[in-house]
C-alpha cells in the first residue's frame, strides 16, 4: 500500500512543485535551481526505493476511481519497463536542472522555465506509470503541450514561436488520433485497464478493427517519436533552450512514442501490417535521418537528426517481432538516452562558450575546453558505436536482429545493408562533430574567448559519459540486472536468453561493426572540403523540406480555404443568417416528423370553452398587431406585446400553473418597464410614404412571410398532435409522490426548484447574476446616439409651458402630473414588501417562492423610482443592488455547501418539523435558505438592470449640463 | 382547448418569426420575446392541459394522475425569468449599437441604396 501511494506521489510531486516554482521571484535561479533538483531528487529517490517491488515481473498499482461507468479510473501502475523509464525521467531531469541553473541567463524568466520543466517531468511520469489507456493519453497531451511551452520559451524569437507551434500541430494531431486508437482498443478488448488489455493480445490482432486502431496508434506514436514523414518538427524545436533539447528532445518525450510501442508491443505486433508499417517508416527513418545529420551546420540539428535517426533504429528493432529485438530496442532506448543528453549539454556548453553553434565557424575548441572536448568525444564514440562504449552494445544487437529471418520478404534482406549504411553515416557525422568542432586551427572571430565552464554544469555530463564507458565496460554487472527487469515486463513469459557480453567472437555484426568505423571515417574524410563551407541542409533535397509541406498545407487550410469559404458562403449581414437559422430549425423539426411516420391529428372541438377561446382571440390579434407595428409604432407594439403576455399568463391560471401565472404577471412588468426605458433611446422613425420599395425587397418580405407563416403552422400543428397524445407515465410521478415526504413541501414545482433539481437553479441563478453585471458593464461606458442626448420631446414641451408662466418654475409640471400616483406609489411601497414576503414564505406549500418573490420586491423598488424620480429616490434609500446579488448567489452556494458537513452530496436538504410557540408545527427546510438566495439573487439583478438603465437618463441631464457649462465659458 | 391553444401558439411563432427577420433591432426584440411567449407556452404544453389540478399535493399519500405534470412548470418558470434577463441584455446591447454606430439596423449600418 505504501508503495501504491508513492506512485501518486512520484506524479503529484513534480506538478506541485511546477506551482510552487512558479510562485518565486524572477531572478530566483538558485531558489529554482534547489527547488527542481530536490523535487527531482525526491522523485529519483522514491524511484530508487521502489525497485524491490518491481524485479521479477512484480508490478504497483494504484487505483483510485474517476468514471468507473465508462471504465475510465485513475490507475497508475508501475512494472519494471515503466520504472526503467521513471530513472531516466527523474534521474536524467536532474542533471539536467543542475545544467540548466548555469545555462539559463540571469536575464531570462527563470520561474516560468523550471514550472514548465517540472511540469514536464509530472506529466512525463505520468505517462510512463499510466495504468488505465485514457490516462496515458492524457498525460501523452500533456507532455505535448508542456513541450509546445517550453520550446517556445523565448517566445521573442520567431523560430522559437513557429518551431513549437510545429511540433504541437504534429504531435497533437499524432494524440488525437491515438486517442482514437486507444480508445478502439478499449472497445476491442472491453476495458480500459493496461494489465487487461495486455492480457488480450489474440483478441485484439484477430479483431476486424485491429488494422484501423495500429495505424491510429502508430500515427500517435510516430509523431512523437519524430519518425519519417513527421521528422521535420523535431529539428525545428532546436529553437527550444539548450537543457530542454537535452531533456525532452533527446532523452525522454520523444521517447515516448517508441516507450508506447513497446508497451504495447506484446498485443500490436507480430503481424504483417505491424511489419511493414512499422518497419518501413523505421528504417526509412533511420537511414534518411543518419544521412540529413551529416549535413547539418548547426550542432544541435546534427544531433537533432541523430535522435531522429536513433529513434528510426529503436522503431525498426521494434517493427521485427522477435522478442531478442524488443530486449535490444529497450536496451538502445537508456544508452541513447544518456550519450544524447551528454551530447546536447556539451553542444550547450559549446554554444555558452563560444557564442555560436554554426560549424563553419567553430574550430580548434581542444585548446580552450579540453575536458568538455575530452566528454564530448566519449559520448559521440558511443553515438557512432565504438566497441566498449554502450552504444556498441545495443549496436551489435540490432546488428546481430537485422540478419535473422524475421518475416521472409524484401525488407528482410535489405535490412543489413540498410543497418551498415545507416551505421556508417552515424560514425560519419559523430566523426565529423568531434573533428570540426574541437580539431583544425584556431578559430577565427568568434563572439567571445571560450573556456571551460563551471564544473556543476559539467558534471551532469561527466556522471552520463561514465555511465555510457562503465555500462559500455562491464555490461552485466552494471545494467543487467535493471534491463532485465524492464525486459521482463514487458515480455513476460517470452523473455528470450540473451547475453550482454562486449566480447562475442568474431561474428558477422563485429564486421559490419568494423565496415561502419572505417567507411564512415574515409565518407567523412571524402566529404569534409564540402562540408567545410557547404549551406545548411542536405545535397539533393535542400528545396524539399517538411518544414516548407507543411507551411505550405497550413496556409492552404486555415487561410486560403477558409477565406473562401468566408467570400463565398459568409456574410456579415444578420438578416440572411437568420433567415437560414429560421429556415434550419424548421427543416430540423420537419424531418423526423416525415421519418417517422406523422400524421395528422383529427381536430376535434371538444371542450372548447368559449371563453378561453375570446382570451385567445385578444391574444392573436395582439400578436399580430405587435408584428404590424413595431417598426414605426413602438408604444403600440409594447402595449400589445404585453396583451399577448397577459393572455400567456392566463393561459397559465387556466392549466393549472399557478406559479407560472404569478411570475409571468410579474415579469411582464418589468420587462414592460424595461423597454420603456430603452424606447428614450432609439431613434424616431416616421412612417414615409413608401413608394421606392424595390422589387427585391418586396420579394424578401414575401418570402419572410412566407417562412413566418410555415414555422407557424408547423409548430401549431407540432403542438396539437403533441398536447392530442394520450398522457404516458413520466418521471413527473416520481417528483409528485416524493415531494412531500422527501422534498418537505408540498407546492411541487417549488420543491423541485429549490431541491430536487437545485443545481440547475443554482446555475440559472448564476446565470441571472452574471447577465445583471454585464448590463451594468456594458451601460458604464455608454455614450446615446447624437440625436438622443436632447431632452425628449415631451419634456420640452412642458418645461415651455412652465418657462412661459411666470408663477412656474421650470420642472414644475413633471413633478406635479405625477403627484397622485406618486403619494400612491410610496403608499404601497410597505404593502408590495409584505406581498413579496408572502409569496416567498409559502413558495414550499403554495403557488410563489423566490423568483416571483424577487420580482416583487423589485417591482416594489421600481415603483418609487417611477413615483419620484432618480434622484428624489436616491437620497433617501440606499439600494445595493451588486451586494443584493452577492448575498443571494453566497446564500445558495452556502445552503449547498453545508449538506457536505452532514456527509451528503451538495445541495442536499434538511427539512424537519420545529415547535414555534403559538403557531404550532411548521416545516422548516434548508431548501428555505436556498430559496432565499434566489430570491435575493432576483431582486439584486433586476434591480440592478432597470437602474443602470435609468440612471442614464440622469447622466446624460449631467453631460449636457456640462456641455453647456462649457459653451459658457468659450463665449 | 387543445385547438385553440396550438393556434394561439401558431400565431405567437409565426409573428415572432417574421419580427426576427426585418431590419430593426426594436422589431428583433419584439419578435424574440413572443418567440418566448410561444416557447414558454409549448413546452408547458407537453405536460397536457388540466384545469384545477395545479400540483400542490396535499401531503404524502397522492394520486399522480390527478395533478398537473410539474416538470415542464418548473422548467418554464426558470425560463421566463432568463427571458426577462436576456430580454436586458439584448435591449443595452442594441442600445450600445446604435450609440457607436449612430443606426438601429441590425447589421450596425444603413443598408445601400
Amino acid at each position: 500500500m505504501t508503495d501504491a501511494n508513492l506512485l501518486l506521489f512520484l506524479v503529484l510531486l513534480p506538478f506541485a512543485g511546477s506551482v510552487a516554482a512558479s510562485l518565486l521571484p524572477r531572478n530566483a535561479r538558485n531558489a529554482e535551481a534547489w527547488l527542481s533538483g530536490l523535487v527531482a531528487l525526491a522523485a529519483f529517490t522514491i524511484t530508487a526505493f521502489l525497485y524491490p517491488a518491481v524485479r521479477e515481473g512484480g508490478v504497483i498499482r494504484r487505483e483510485a476511481q474517476w468514471l468507473p461507468e465508462l471504465g475510465v479510473n485513475f490507475t497508475l501502475r508501475m512494472d519494471g519497463f515503466g520504472w526503467m523509464f521513471s530513472v531516466l525521467i527523474t534521474g536524467i531531469g536532474l542533471l539536467v536542472v543542475i545544467y540548466a541553473r548555469y545555462y539559463m541567463s540571469p536575464k531570462d524568466p527563470v520561474p516560468r522555465f523550471f514550472s514548465f520543466l517540472l511540469a514536464f517531468m509530472g506529466s512525463m511520469q505520468g505517462l510512463v506509470i499510466a495504468g488505465n489507456l485514457i490516462v496515458l493519453a492524457i498525460f501523452w497531451e500533456l507532455t505535448s503541450i508542456v513541450s509546445f511551452l517550453l520550446i517556445s520559451y523565448w517566445h521573442h524569437n520567431q523560430a522559437a514561436r513557429d518551431g513549437a507551434r510545429m511540433a504541437l500541430t504534429i504531435t497533437g494531431i499524432g494524440g488525437l488520433a491515438l486517442l482514437v486508437g486507444l480508445m478502439l482498443i478499449g472497445h476491442i478488448v472491453g476495458s480500459y485497464d493496461l494489465d487487461v488489455v495486455l492480457a488480450s493480445g489474440d483478441k485484439i490482432r484477430g479483431h476486424e478493427l485491429y488494422s484501423t486502431a495500429l495505424v491510429l496508434i502508430l500515427l500517435g506514436a510516430l509523431t512523437k517519436s519524430a519518425q519519417f514523414p513527421f521528422h521535420f518538427w523535431l529539428p525545428n524545436a532546436m529553437a527550444a533552450p539548450t537543457p530542454v533539447s537535452a531533456y525532452l528532445h533527446s532523452a525522454t518525450m520523444v521517447k515516448a512514442g517508441v516507450f508506447l510501442l513497446a508497451r504495447l508491443w506484446p498485443v500490436l505486433s507480430g503481424t504483417d501490417e505491424w511489419f511493414f508499417l512499422v518497419g518501413l517508416t523505421g528504417m526509412a527513418t533511420l537511414m534518411l535521418g543518419a544521412f540529413y545529420a551529416i549535413f547539418q551546420q548547426d550542432l544541435k540539428g546534427l544531433l537533432a537528426y541523430s535522435t531522429i535517426s536513433h529513434l528510426g533504429l529503436i522503431t525498426t528493432l521494434l517493427s521485427l517481432g522477435s522478442p531478442l529485438a524488443a530486449v535490444a530496442a529497450i536496451f538502445h532506448m537508456i544508452n541513447h538516452a544518456t550519450f544524447k543528453a551528454s551530447l546536447f549539454m556539451a553542444a550547450g556548453i559549446i554554444d555558452h562558450e563560444a557564442g555560436t553553434r554554426d560549424m563553419r565557424r567553430l574550430s580548434g575548441l581542444f585548446s580552450f575546453l579540453p575536458i568538455t572536448a575530452t566528454l564530448a568525444m566519449v559520448a559521440s564514440a558511443a553515438m557512432a558505436g565504438v566497441p566498449l562504449l554502450n552504444g556498441f552494445l545495443s549496436k551489435e544487437m540490432f546488428f546481430a536482429e537485422t540478419l535473422e529471418k524475421h518475416h521472409g520478404s524484401i525488407l528482410d534482406g535489405l535490412a543489413p545493408y540498410a543497418a551498415t549504411i545507416a551505421s556508417t553515416f552515424a560514425v560519419t557525422y559523430s566523426v565529423r562533430f568531434i573533428h570540426t568542432v574541437f580539431f583544425g586551427p584556431k578559430p577565427v572571430d568568434l563572439p567571445h574567448e571560450p573556456h571551460e565552464p563551471p564544473h556543476w554544469m559539467r558534471l551532469p555530463i561527466e556522471l552520463l559519459v561514465l555511465i555510457c564507458l562503465i555500462v559500455g565496460i562491464v555490461p552485466s554487472i552494471t545494467i543487467g540486472p535493471y534491463l532485465h527487469t524492464a525486459v521482463v515486463a514487458v515480455l513476460g513469459s517470452e523473455t528470450p536468453d540473451y547475453s550482454l557480453a562486449v566480447w562475442h567472437g568474431l561474428n558477422t555484426p563485429l564486421i559490419m561493426s568494423v565496415i561502419a568505423l572505417v567507411g564512415g571515417t574515409a565518407l567523412y574524410l571524402a566529404l569534409r572540403r564540402y562540408l567545410a563551407t557547404c549551406e545548411d541542409g542536405t545535397p539533393f533535397l535542400r528545396n524539399l523540406k517538411g518544414q516548407r509541406i507543411f507551411e505550405r498545407i497550413l496556409v492552404t487550410i486555415s487561410w486560403r480555404w477558409a477565406r473562401w469559404i468566408e467570400a463565398n458562403l459568409g456574410t456579415r449581414r444578420l438578416q440572411p443568417q437568420l433567415r437560414l437559422v429560421v429556415f434550419a430549425a424548421f427543416v430540423a423539426g420537419l424531418v423526423p416528423l416525415f421519418r417517422g411516420g406523422f400524421r395528422l391529428p383529427n381536430v376535434s372541438f371538444d371542450g372548447l370553452d368559449p371563453t378561453f377561446a375570446a382570451f385567445w382571440a385578444v391574444g392573436i390579434v395582439c400578436a399580430l398587431g405587435a408584428a404590424y407595428q413595431a417598426k414605426y409604432h413602438r408604444l403600440a407594439a409594447l402595449i400589445l406585446m404585453g396583451g399577448a403576455g397577459i393572455v400567456t399568463c392566463i393561459t397559465f391560471i387556466w392549466f393549472s400553473a399557478p406559479d407560472l401565472a404569478v411570475t409571468q404577471l410579474v415579469v411582464e412588468v418589468v420587462t414592460t418597464v424595461l423597454i420603456l426605458l430603452g424606447l428614450r433611446w432609439l431613434p424616431k422613425r416616421l412612417e414615409e410614404v413608401d413608394n421606392s420599395v424595390r422589387p427585391m425587397d418586396r420579394m424578401r418580405r414575401h418570402r419572410d412571410f412566407g417562412l413566418a407563416v410555415i414555422c407557424g403552422v408547423g409548430m401549431a400543428i407540432l403542438a396539437y398532435a403533441m398536447m392530442k397524445r394520450p398522457e404516458t407515465d413520466t418521471i413527473a410521478n416520481f417528483f409528485l409522490e416524493n415531494a412531500y415526504s422527501e422534498g418537505g413541501g408540498k407546492n411541487v414545482v417549488n420543491v423541485i426548484l429549490v431541491d430536487f433539481r437545485g443545481f440547475d437553479t443554482f446555475g440559472e441563478i448564476t446565470v441571472l447574476g452574471i447577465v445583471a453585471l454585464t448590463v451594468f458593464a456594458l451601460l458604464r461606458r455608454y455614450r446615446p446616439a447624437a440625436d438622443s442626448v436632447g431632452v425628449p420631446e415631451q419634456q420640452r414641451i412642458q418645461n415651455m409651458y412652465d418657462d412661459a408662466r411666470p408663477d412656474r418654475e421650470i420642472g414644475s409640471t413633471v413633478r406635479d402630473y405625477l403627484m397622485v400616483p406618486s403619494v400612491l406609489m410610496q403608499w404601497m411601497f410597505p404593502v408590495i414588501i409584505l406581498l413579496a414576503a408572502f409569496l416567498f414564505l409559502r413558495g414550499h406549500d403554495l403557488p410563489g417562492g423566490g423568483f416571483a418573490a424577487g420580482v416583487t420586491m423589485a417591482i416594489g423598488f421600481l415603483l418609487q423610482y417611477l413615483g419620484g424620480g432618480t434622484r428624489w429616490v436616491e437620497d433617501r434609500l440606499r439600494i445595493l443592488p451588486v451586494r443584493w446579488i452577492a448575498f443571494g448567489l453566497m446564500a445558495a452556494a452556502v445552503t449547498g455547501l453545508g449538506a457536505w458537513l452532514f456527509g451528503m452530496p451538495f445541495l442536499t436538504t434538511y427539512f424537519q418539523y420545529t415547535e414555534i410557540p403559538l403557531i404550532g408545527k411548521v416545516p422548516t427546510a434548508s431548501a428555505l435558505l436556498f430559496d432565499l438566495g434566489v430570491f435575493s439573487l432576483v431582486v439584486g439583478a433586476t434591480v440592478l438592470i432597470l437602474i443602470a438603465l435609468a440612471h442614464q437618463s440622469v447622466r446624460s441631464y449631467r453631460v449636457r449640463a456640462s456641455e453647456a457649462a462649457k459653451a459658457e465659458e468659450d463665449a | 382547448m387543445e385547438l385553440v391553444l396550438s393556434l394561439g401558439i401558431g400565431v405567437l411563432v409565426a409573428s415572432g418569426v417574421w419580427l426576427l427577420l426585418r431590419p430593426r433591432t426594436y422589431q428583433v426584440i419584439i419578435g424574440l420575446s413572443l418567440l418566448g411567449y410561444a416557447v414558454n407556452l409549448f413546452i408547458f404544453s407537453m405536460g397536457r392541459l388540466k384545469s384545477n389540478a395545479a400540483p400542490v399535493v396535499p401531503g404524502a399519500e397522492v394520486d399522480p394522475s390527478t395533478f398537473a405534470d410539474p416538470i415542464p412548470q418548473a422548467l418554464v418558470l426558470t425560463a421566463i425569468v432568463i427571458g426577462f434577463a436576456t430580454t436586458a441584455l439584448f435591449l443595452v446591447v442594441l442600445l450600445a449599437a446604435r450609440g457607436f454606430t449612430g443606426t438601429d439596423h441590425v447589421d450596425g449600418r444603413e443598408p445601400e441604396r
